[in-house]
């Protein structure tokens, strides 16, 4: 019985539950719809509802706790010598041993406690499955009939199933915090992992990046894991973005909004969006094979070495992609800012230009600080195009030829491949993931309230 | 008041030649101001059409593949020695032999030379045995018979026709000899070597031969994640904004959930990815490289950007629908399933699309959950490896073969294709079913 | 018993025009017409607006008059769809001329407008803006003796100028429309167009502005649009009625008020309609 099966049967149930509910309904009000206090669909749905949630509830519940206490039953019965072994032996003892009793994966060195153990485990989730398969259904048919049971001519059937519906929403609605929460949750215990090994402030305050692989990792050689260096490579790249997207997208949104007749705008406004829904994938490969060549061309032109993975290369790119995010919201804030002070300004006998450099843009600048936060954060974050267009080394130079490498080129090198959740070379990026999501979240904070400050103001 | 400011005559300081100079002064700035305004949309427009003609004259080429016609006969003793149809022995038998043979046959004079024969049988790309296997699963009367076929060409051969072998570079260093030159123009005088519409690149998977490799099994692994993102994100999605808008109190626990998810949209992408490996592959143990998981890691990311649209929708939606709706003793879930939703639903359709585009374009989450496996078969299920479109472009483009340079710009097309038919499908029920209260 | 009132003290301004027969013409109108898009928003108007008092427009609203005004400094050049055919003088000179420089004439002709909109800038940059863009002061001791001499002029002088760096969008509405016209004085135009100057503005407030618009005659030509009659008869020495996009009748103020030729005004300051 696989778990589809089981989810399948109880919606079957359910669907069947609202005929009956329905039916039932009908039949205690004699006929006579309007004797019901609420409509007859509504007894139906909530019979299917009663059938389907808690069953729902219960095989949700059921999966997650599942292996953890079957491994837990394992372990118990392992021979007391791998008991006695230390926390993260133990736990690769006991992969060997899922592995071998859900994937047929066989152990390089089989060892006859390890074959029972996993026969055991494989005994123990067939029992599971079946005494799942009958509490699942129990519960269902359970609900079914308590349900039907209940109704009644006066039974207030829409109200109850309008709570339901509600608490549901209220659930959909939790799944925000939650995702929050388990982004947090899950990189503050890998990072601790982390902290654990390696010192917090060799980790935040340390300039040399070199953590060797995890394969080759023994007591004296866990290698370093400076962040400055990466930092530094990520602040400056996004600076070069900026460099070009603020002005590129600044401008583009105070001619579109003050200047361009609305048949110019209608046109390019769109196309310039286009620029933003394209893939960063297609970003990298651009950078890759045509803005890397053209810059090192450009380059020897001067005589300068300008390397193919500079982070002239990988800056430029950002900054095109960063153009329509800056200019599609500065647009809406210079729009905001009320015709009232342009009058006044032109009726000085100001020039437009003058007028928008004097009095739109000063009157836009908080909403536009913010719009520009808010793309720094995007650039900090972004990752495709650093790990194709930036380099791997992790250097503290400030020469905008030489290739720097980011926070995020160095979770993706860390978390592809072979992971060793026990490592430090793999915890680490849990560490650099965390501290990229408080920097970002830090400025998203920032830039929607000043925003949203900005917004009322002119409200 | 009785300076020069305040002197109303003609020859007060706007009419001196001085204040004519600074006005001419001014609108000269005025012109460069606009000038730069203009420019800068036009810099931002000659990089987006830089970048289309770079991957659409890169990538078009990679349409046309080059196809020998060759007489295949298949030898029943290698392929079914015991006349029985063993699927087995079929998957075993020796293609390769098959298809050389019959290319060394039509070149005719190919001779015993070891090294001849090879640079002959390098004409063929190494996946022309597959094709002639695939003939045979297809087909088991061709057994036995002599069959005239297409068959892939290699990949040198291809460049060599399409002009990115130069025939001027000298033989030591150009990647097709003149012997092999010599054949090309042989088989092409006999119409047996053609540029052919390429449908590998549509059907096939990874390979390590650019001229075998194919978005096509990428594309199902995308196109189950968006799926099971649809499937997830849309109705969770819906009910989180109906919430938010119309019933939640105002209290700070809704305001928590509203600041949340507004920052939710900013998150870095990346960062989903990490939570999708620490939470579903470490803690719920679900496989790496499985579209489930890819699945609700892109659920995860769009919900706050469906969520937000669909609040957005039904703001739009008056006041009055829901007053006309409880005025007839609708209950304030009625008013709002009934009459509220069905007038915002093309805004929340338009939204999902968005988002859904945005999410079949994200790589760097899938790359945190093991997407990167090298597929060469189509996943049967959510469960199995699969890859994704623009995962896959990312891999070939570290492939340094001058054909992969043209199989990614290629796959970034048809990528860019299914973004713009889903913009345009959301653009069209915008302007469709746009309505101005 | 309300209109009696107004009589009066119409009639004591009106006297007190009388008393300067000689005028000159600042600004003059011939077969102005108007139109925003297909919308003929105003037809034919002739006027001549004298140099040194107060012109009020008044109306019902829709009727033209602010139209009217924005085409005196040519602010309706903003408005894409509007377009503007005629002869419009200001000192003979045609203002709508391919010589003429708007930069310039909107520095002759200032403007004063319903809401009151300061920059969202200190009071002194509020003042120092139209000097400083046209030039009209070199250096900082010359902009702060314009900033006293138009807050003075403004009569705000003695409540600002402890706090000329607090920002002007943090003084009361009655303030705020004082400085914006310190604002249009600091350039030192020769016409002041206010458009419903007092119409966000409390009776106290109002007051204020109404006593200031009446010593500014003495230096600057005044053209004032309002709906309150009552504020058309205290402060302006001509009068002109608007209705339709027509300008149905000008003359001194006295007359308009106790004596309209055409019945349409007449209604309308009898409060008929409006």
């Amino acid at each position: 019985m696989d778990i589809s099966v089981v989810f399948l049967a109880v919606l079957v149930l359910s669907v069947l539950g609202m005929q009956v509910g329905r039916s039932r309904a009908m039949a205690v009000a004699g006929g006579q719809a309007r004797a019901l206090h609420s409509r007859a669909g509504y007894y139906g749905a909530f019979v299917a509802l009663a059938t389907a949630l808690p069953a729902f509830m219960v095989l949700f519940l059921w999966t997650a706790v599942e292996p953890t206490v079957i491994q837990a039953l394992v372990r118990a019965r392992l021979p007391a010598e791998i008991q006695a072994l230390q926390a993260d032996q133990l736990s690769l003892v006991l992969t060997t041993i899922e592995n071998l009793a859900y994937r047929n994966i066989a152990p390089s060195q089989s060892q006859p406690y390890l074959t029972s153990a996993a026969t055991l485990m494989r005994e123990m989730h067939a029992t599971a499955n079946w005494l799942m398969v009958g509490v699942c259904m129990l519960v269902a048919l359970g609900g079914f009939f308590l349900s039907r049971g209940r109704i009644t001519v006066a039974f207030r059937a829409r109200n109850t199933v309008e709570a339901v519906v509600k608490a549901l929403m209220i659930v959909c609605s939790s799944i925000a915090i939650l995702t929050t929460v388990g982004i947090v949750m899950s990189m503050l215990v890998e990072s601790l992992h982390f902290f654990a090994e390696v010192s917090p402030l060799d980790f935040f305050f340390g300039l040399v990046w070199d953590p060797r692989f995890a394969g080759a990792a023994r007591a004296d050689q866990t290698g370093q894991f400076g962040l400055i260096p990466l930092m530094w490579g990520t602040l400056f790249i996004s600076f070069v973005a900026m460099l070009v997207a603020v002005p590129i997208g600044l401008l583009s949104a105070v001619y579109m909004s003050e200047y361009a007749g609305p048949k110019f705008r209608k046109a390019a406004k769109p196309l310039l969006e286009v620029l933003a829904g394209i893939p960063t994938v297609v970003y990298g490969f651009f950078a890759l094979i045509t803005i890397g060549p053209a810059l090192r061309d450009i380059g020897a032109v001067f005589g300068l070495d300008i390397s193919s993975t500079s982070v002239l290369c990988a800056g430029l790119t950002m900054g095109i992609m960063i153009i329509p995010f800056v200019s599609s919201l500065s647009d809406d804030i210079i729009n905001a800012v009320p015709q009232s002070l342009r009058d006044a300004s032109y009726g000085l006998g100001a020039t437009q230009s003058e007028t928008i450099r004097q009095v739109v843009l000063p009157a836009a600048l908080p909403g536009i600080v913010g719009a520009c936060l808010l793309a720094v954060s995007r650039a900090l974050g972004e990752t495709m195009i650093v790990v194709m267009a930036a380099g791997i080394a992790a250097k503290l130079t400030a020469n905008p030829f030489d290739s720097v490498t980011t926070m995020t080129v160095k979770i993706v090198a860390q978390l592809t491949g072979d992971l060793e959740f026990n490592s430090p070379q793999t915890l680490v990026a849990f560490a650099l993931g965390l501290t990229l999501f408080v920097i970002t979240l830090g400025l998203n904070v920032m830039a929607l309230a000043i925003v949203r400050k900005y917004r009322e103001k002119y409200d | 008041m009785t300076d020069a400011t305040a002197d109303n005559s003609p020859a007060g300081p706007l009419n001196s030649s001085e204040y004519a100079r600074r006005l001419k002064k001014r609108h000269d700035a005025e012109w460069r101001f606009r000038a730069y305004g203009l420019g800068a949309i036009f810099i931002g427009l000659a990089f987006l059409v830089t970048l289309l003609w770079t991957i659409v004259s890169e990538g078009a080429p990679a349409f046309l593949q080059s196809e020998i016609r060759l007489n295949v006969t298949f030898d029943k003793a290698e392929i079914d020695p015991t006349g029985t149809g063993n699927i087995e022995d079929i998957m075993k038998a020796d293609y390769a032999v098959m298809v050389r043979q019959a290319l060394r046959e039509q070149l005719a004079n190919v001779g015993n030379d070891r090294a001849a024969r090879a640079a002959a049988h390098r004409l063929l790309s190494s996946g022309a045995d597959l094709q002639a296997r695939e003939i045979v699963l297809k087909d088991r009367t061709a057994i036995g018979q002599k069959r005239e076929i297409w068959l892939i060409a290699d990949g040198d051969v291809d460049s060599f026709l399409k002009g990115s072998i130069s025939r001027d570079t000298p033989e030591d260093r150009r990647r097709i000899s003149n012997q092999q030159i010599a054949w090309i123009e042989k088989l092409q005088a006999e119409g047996r070597l053609k540029s052919r519409f390429n449908t590998t690149i549509f059907t096939r998977g990874a390979s390590a031969n650019p001229e075998m490799a194919g978005v096509g099994v990428a594309a199902l692994g995308s196109f189950m994640m968006l799926v099971i993102t649809v499937l997830l994100a849309l109705p969770i999605g819906v009910a989180a904004a109906i919430y938010l808008e119309e019933f939640a109190p105002k209290n700070r626990f809704t305001d928590l959930i509203e600041v949340n998810i507004n920052n939710l949209a900013a998150v870095p992408s990346i960062v989903f990815g990490i939570l999708g490996l620490a939470v579903f592959i470490n803690f719920f143990g679900l496989p790496r490289s499985a579209p489930v998981v890819g699945g609700l890691v892109l659920t995860l990311m769009s919900l706050p950007t469906i969520i937000i649209a669909t609040r957005a929708a039904l703001k739009a939606v008056p006041p009055s629908i829901r007053d006309a709706a409880l005025g007839l003793g609708a209950s304030k879930m009625q008013a709002i399933f009934h009459h509220v939703l069905p007038l915002a639903m093309p805004g929340i359709l338009t939204g999902t699309i968005l988002a859904l585009a945005h999410a079949l374009g994200e790589t760097a989450p899938l790359l945190m959950i093991g997407m990167v496996a090298f597929v060469v078969d189509y996943p049967g299920g959510p469960l199995d490896p699969a890859t994704a479109l623009p995962v896959q472009i990312y891999m070939w483009s570290n492939l340094p073969e001058r054909g992969f340079i043209a199989r990614t710009s290629a796959a970034i097309m048809i990528l860019l294709g299914f973004l713009l038919v889903m913009n345009a499908l959301a653009i069209w029920l915008r302007t469709k079913f746009e309505r101005r209260w | 018993m309300e209109m009696a009132r107004t009589m009066t003290e119409t009639k004591a301004v009106g006297a007190s025009s009388t008393e300067a027969p000689k005028f000159k013409i600042k600004m003059s109108g011939r077969g102005v017409n108007v139109h925003y898009g297909a919308k003929h928003a105003l037809k034919t108007v002739d006027i001549d607006i004298r140099e040194n008092q107060v012109t009020a427009f008044i109306g019902p609203s829709g009727c033209g008059k602010s139209t009217f005004l924005r085409c005196l400094n040519r602010m309706n050049d903003t408005i894409d769809a509007c377009k503007v055919s005629g002869d419009l003088k200001l000192d003979k000179q045609d203002i709508y001329d391919k010589s003429i420089d708007v930069v310039q004439l909107r520095a002759r002709v200032g403007m004063v407008f319903q809401k009151a909109n300061p920059f969202p800038k200190s009071i002194y940059e509020n003042i120092v803006y139209g000097p400083k863009i046209h030039g009209l002061a070199t250096g900082k001791q010359e902009l702060d003796e314009i900033v006293e001499k138009s807050l003075r002029g403004a009569g705000l002088w003695n409540e600002v100028k402890d706090r000329l760096l607090d920002s002007g969008t943090g003084l009361s509405g009655g303030q705020q429309q004082r400085l914006c016209i310190a604002r249009a004085i600091a350039v030192s135009p020769e016409v002041i167009l206010m458009d419903e100057p007092c119409s966000a503005l409390d009776p106290i407030a109002t007051a204020h502005v109404e006593e200031l618009i009446d010593e500014l005659k003495s230096k600057y030509t005044i053209v004032i649009v309002t709906h309150n009659m009552q504020q058309a008869a205290r402060v302006s020495q001509r009068t002109a009625f608007f209705h339709l996009g027509v300008l149905v009748e000008e003359d001194d103020t006295a007359n308009i008020f106790t004596n309209p030729r055409d019945e349409r005004t007449q209604g309308y300051i009898t409060g008929r309609y409006g």
